[in-house]
């Protein structure tokens, strides 16, 4: 921990309003011009001065991948590790210095697939990071290979005769892994995606965010049957705590469970039905937000789970101040249980 | 307090008779208590003023089937009034609990040595499950020795009989029976095993006074029934005055980075993933939260390095620990520490490899993955520390050094350093050298990859400093700004760079100190820990005049620059190893001298006798 600079530390909200353009650094960005990785990060510079975390307290840590590039582009602290690693390393600047707000950025393959297992065991840990997932079910900066999001049958480099994977529900795995924070959102609906970032930053506790993402070169369309313009309000409902599941371009549409499936139904939007799945983003069982990940039509967006809980660093420096009661003496401990005086 | 009926008249004293140092081995079933017992017989050892040295022998499987040699649990102890380097190549006394263990270690035992058996162990089914056709106390096969049995488990009943303990629980104090015939046949005292009965048993006041009654038993069962005839007084050793302790090389690593923590004022971070031999680090430390320190048992080894860099790029002294195959699985991520310039301490605590090889035995065989195994053009300063007591000097230093220069440092150990044992002149706390982070640059000078001239250190600077926001990375950086480059000169030089900074280290590394003269015939040269087998050898050689010196490496990279002077002072240079020969790569490579090898690798230590038979097979044969 770095007390030495305690007094250089401009307290939140004590120093000058932040525009976004303080969160961008001198690094040209160079992802593929219309890749979705720069909407998202135009929606992370925006909200960041609405956060009042001064900037020398925001890291941004990340793999290897397209996505991974992101911390580059922030004018933060930040550190672009090893392929599938960032959460290990992220948990340890969290547990270091829990005064910072720590941000990691990976894909489907960094996240998902290399680093499935750190994924599994940050978000059981409650290691409090805000993690956002660039889902376009591709490998990008390798150049086309399938990734575990992708499609079965889909037919890649690495797969000419079709992928024979299923792939993983990301949401799905989020919440199995005890996850407080689950949302998704998506690249191009900027707006949304700024609600979304700033309800994870003020949750305390693990935030996992996958934001679907179109990769203009290698899964150009992504997202296209569920998120174009044309289709997305028919294919895609937001879920919104206390609210029912409506949807359709004139909120004709509803969710309800029909046995343990869900089922749509369409109404007039005046009288919607009163059996319509209502949403409860703070249920104590993960078990609707799991039925919600599940949906296949309508797909779901937005927070399936906000449910706070201690968080790593807390329990840690929990335990740690409850040794001290008993003060640290180096002497005594270098001794040990049993000492033997040799006399000169 | 030993008023039992088993308790035969006192018969007058048995003489007594001083030797100079002894070597014993308790061994038994894993469940038969002879670590305890082991470390008990040492601490009444120490109080007795002498000089140790110890080495416990698990078997691999925790529970192995009881009666078995696979489950066989063993502790060696060699004490004397000289001082003791190693716990003894063969033993004097052997206590062997039951048939499995007079099997796996009876032919250990120097001929006339003695046999002490529990007799009533020497069951026809305990025989066959240690795989004995015959009984061998009837048989004959022990002539070579003095075998003494004695009925432990009806004597150790007998007496605690009144203590209405079910048989079970009176059997499971034979072990205090035998530590008592032990403690009369080399003259300890008993007060602290008493003490620390008393202790261990506190809630249960019946069984501290079954205990103690077994072993007071075993002490007067040994003089009255004269099963040895006399008994032996090993002088106090010479020791520098002072509070001692008995520790492992675990131990001592562990406490090394408590006192470079405090020494320093960086709060420590230990990110680990259970492993044999390493565990007991991860866990002495989970007991020093007070001192602040935070242990993450992480998911993997890859997440306990990971979580290192982080809590280390937040300003923590961030430590990581395993064994061979977990360094493997971190070699990665040690690279990234070094592209990112990161303090960062990776202790190997070496076992018996390849692949998952052997967990609890032995080796050096991690040398050349320490010095050369990653990726790219990748340096790491290399320290190994020499014995169990000098695993806290080490971890101390590969600390200071990995603040100092702004680099991961590998620090080795080895499974017989981790578990092995020796007293250990306990330092005083307020006199530890201090270091410390170094003062940050102004931000009108600072760039992430300045760096110090003495040193070529890079600053430190840790995110919450305003204005000090900067990225890091694996990826290839630009020389002073840190940004990332692909530029061929650029490369070219930051290669070169970090080499230099790694090299630049040799100015920390004291003078080598030689044992014996300069100049001779033959310089072992040797490192981490077999130190004391190297040393004890070299010593008896130089008692019969071989002109023979030796010098013990704790740097491996870099090398102490003095050291191919000192080289060039030999016709022969031998290195011993418990590997293939590593060391000696390294050193034919970077000296060009003809070195030979002595190599052993089987999972344990050099004997004394074997180094010294190596060199005189030198001496006379003059190969090399
Ligand atoms: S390859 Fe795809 S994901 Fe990567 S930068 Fe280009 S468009 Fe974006």
């Amino acid at each position: 921990m770095d007390r030495d600079h305690d007094e250089l530390q401009t307290l939140p909200g004590s120093g000058p309003m932040l525009q976004a353009k303080d969160f961008k650094s001198d690094q040209m960005v160079r992802w593929c011009p219309g890749c979705g990785d720069f909407a998202i990060l135009s929606a992370v510079q925006k909200v960041m001065p609405t956060l009042g975390i001064p900037k020398e307290k925001i890291v941004f840590v990340s793999g290897i991948g397209c996505s991974s590039r992101f911390p580059y582009y922030m004018n933060t602290f930040g550190f672009h590790s090893i392929h599938g690693r960032a959460l290990t390393v992220a948990t340890g600047v969290k547990c270091a210095n829990p005064d910072l707000q720590v941000w990691v950025v990976t894909g489907d393959g960094d996240g998902l697939s290399i680093g499935g297992n750190h994924l599994l065991h940050a978000l059981r840990r409650n290691v409090d990071v805000k993690v956002l997932l660039f889902n376009n079910r591709i490998y990008g900066l390798t150049k086309g290979q399938y990734s575990p999001t992708s499609e079965l049958g889909k037919k890649t480099k690495s797969s000419p005769m079709g992928t024979i994977d299923v792939p993983l529900n990301p949401i799905a795995v989020a919440l199995a892994s005890e996850a407080g924070f689950v949302a998704r959102a998506v690249d191009t609906d900027l707006a949304f995606l700024g609600e979304i970032l700033t309800r994870a930053a003020k949750h305390k506790g693990s935030a996992f965010i996958e934001i679907l993402q179109n990769c203009v070169v290698f899964n150009d369309g992504a997202w296209d049957p569920v998120a174009s313009k044309d289709v997305r309000d028919d294919r895609m409902v937001r879920v919104a705590h206390g609210k029912p599941l409506i949807f359709g371009k004139n909120k004709e549409k509803g969710v309800r469970l029909n046995g343990l499936e869900p089922e749509v139904v369409t109404f007039d939007p005046a009288a919607p039905p009163r059996d319509l799945l209502m949403h409860d983003e703070k249920a104590p069982s993960a078990t609707l937000a799991t039925f919600l990940s599940r949906m296949g039509d309508p797909v779901a967006q937005g927070i399936f789970r906000a449910v706070e809980r201690p968080t790593l660093h807390e329990l840690m420096d929990g335990q740690i101040e409850q040794a001290k009661a008993a003060a640290p003496d180096l002497q005594k401990l270098l001794k040990g249980p049993e000492t033997w005086t040799v006399a000169a | 307090m030993s008023d039992t009926s088993t308790q035969p008249k006192k018969s007058s004293a048995a003489p007594i008779e001083e030797i100079e140092s002894a070597v014993i081995r308790f061994a038994g079933d894993s469940g038969d208590g002879i670590q305890l017992t082991g470390s008990q017989f040492t601490t009444a050892t120490a109080f007795a003023g002498n000089d140790l040295a110890t080495f416990p022998d698990y078997p691999a499987e925790i529970r192995a089937p009881i009666g078995t040699v696979a489950g066989v649990s063993g502790f060696q102890i060699q004490f004397s009034s000289h001082e003791v380097l190693t716990p003894g190549d063969a033993p004097d006394v052997l206590v062997a609990m039951n048939p499995a263990a007079l099997k796996a270690n009876g032919k250990d035992v120097k001929p006339g040595g003695v046999l002490i058996v529990n007799k009533d162990a020497f069951t026809p089914a305990n025989l066959q499950k240690a795989g004995y056709e015959k009984d061998p106390l009837e048989d004959g096969s022990l002539s070579a020795w003095r075998v003494i049995p004695v009925e432990l488990t009806r004597l150790t009943r007998g007496a605690v009989e009144d203590l209405g303990l079910t048989p079970a629980q009176s059997e499971r104090c034979k072990n205090f029976f035998a530590l008592g015939v032990m403690y009369w046949l080399y003259d300890r005292p008993l007060e602290a095993t008493s003490r620390w009965i008393e202790g261990k048993f506190k809630k249960n006041p019946v069984f501290v006074e079954a205990n103690t009654k077994a072993l007071h038993a075993g002490h007067v069962y040994a003089e009255s029934a004269e099963l040895f005839g006399h008994h032996y007084r090993v002088r106090k050793a010479p020791i520098t005055p002072g509070v001692y302790r008995n520790i492992t090389g675990n131990e001592a690593a562990a406490l090394g980075f408590v006192a470079a923590s405090s020494a320093s004022g960086l709060t420590l971070w230990y990110g680990s993933y259970p492993i044999t031999p390493a565990s007991d680090v991860l866990h002495e430390l989970a007991k020093c939260k007070s001192f602040g320190v935070k242990t993450f048992q992480a998911e993997d080894e890859i997440a306990a390095i990971g979580s290192s860099i982080g809590a280390s790029f937040a300003g923590m002294l961030a430590v990581t620990g395993t064994s061979g195959p977990g360094v493997a699985l971190k070699t990665e991520a040690i690279g990234l520490a070094v592209m990112t310039e990161l303090p960062l301490v990776i202790l190997n605590v070496q076992r018996g490899g390849p692949s998952t090889g052997m967990p609890t035995k032995t080796e050096q065989s991690d040398l050349l993955q320490a010095v050369y195994g990653r990726n790219g053009d990748c340096p790491v300063p290399v320290l190994a520390a020499a014995t169990p007591g000098d695993c806290f000097a080490m971890a101390y230093e590969a600390c200071r050094l990995a603040v100092k220069y702004m680099t991961p440092v590998m620090l080795l150990t080895d499974g017989y350093l981790a578990n092995g044992s020796e007293p250990w002149l306990v330092p005083d706390a307020a006199k530890l050298a201090k270091f410390g982070k170094p003062a940050l640059l102004p931000l009108s000078e600072y760039k992430p990859y300045t760096r110090d001239p003495q040193t070529l250190a890079r600053p430190w600077a840790t995110p919450g400093a305003k204005g000090y926001e900067h990225r890091l990375g694996g990826l290839e950086k630009q020389d002073v700004t840190g940004t990332v480059s692909y530029d061929g000169e650029n490369h070219d030089r930051m290669v070169r760079l970090r080499a230099e900074k790694v090299e630049k280290m040799a100015q920390d590394i004291p003078p080598t100190e030689v044992l014996g003269a300069r100049k001779g015939k033959v310089l072992l040269v040797g490192w981490g820990g077999t130190y004391g087998s190297i040393t004890a050898a070299v010593q008896n050689l130089q008692k019969r005049g071989a002109p023979v010196s030796a010098v013990h490496l704790r740097h491996l990279n870099p090398l102490p620059p003095d050291l191919g002077e000192i080289l060039k002072g030999f016709d022969h240079v031998l290195v011993p190893e418990l590997n293939m020969g590593q060391l000696i790569k390294v050193l034919r490579a970077k000296y060009l001298v003809p070195a030979a090898g002595f190599n052993k690798i089987k999972g344990q230590s050099f004997k004394v006798f074997e180094i010294e038979a190596a060199v005189d097979a030198l001496l006379k044969g003059g190969k090399n």
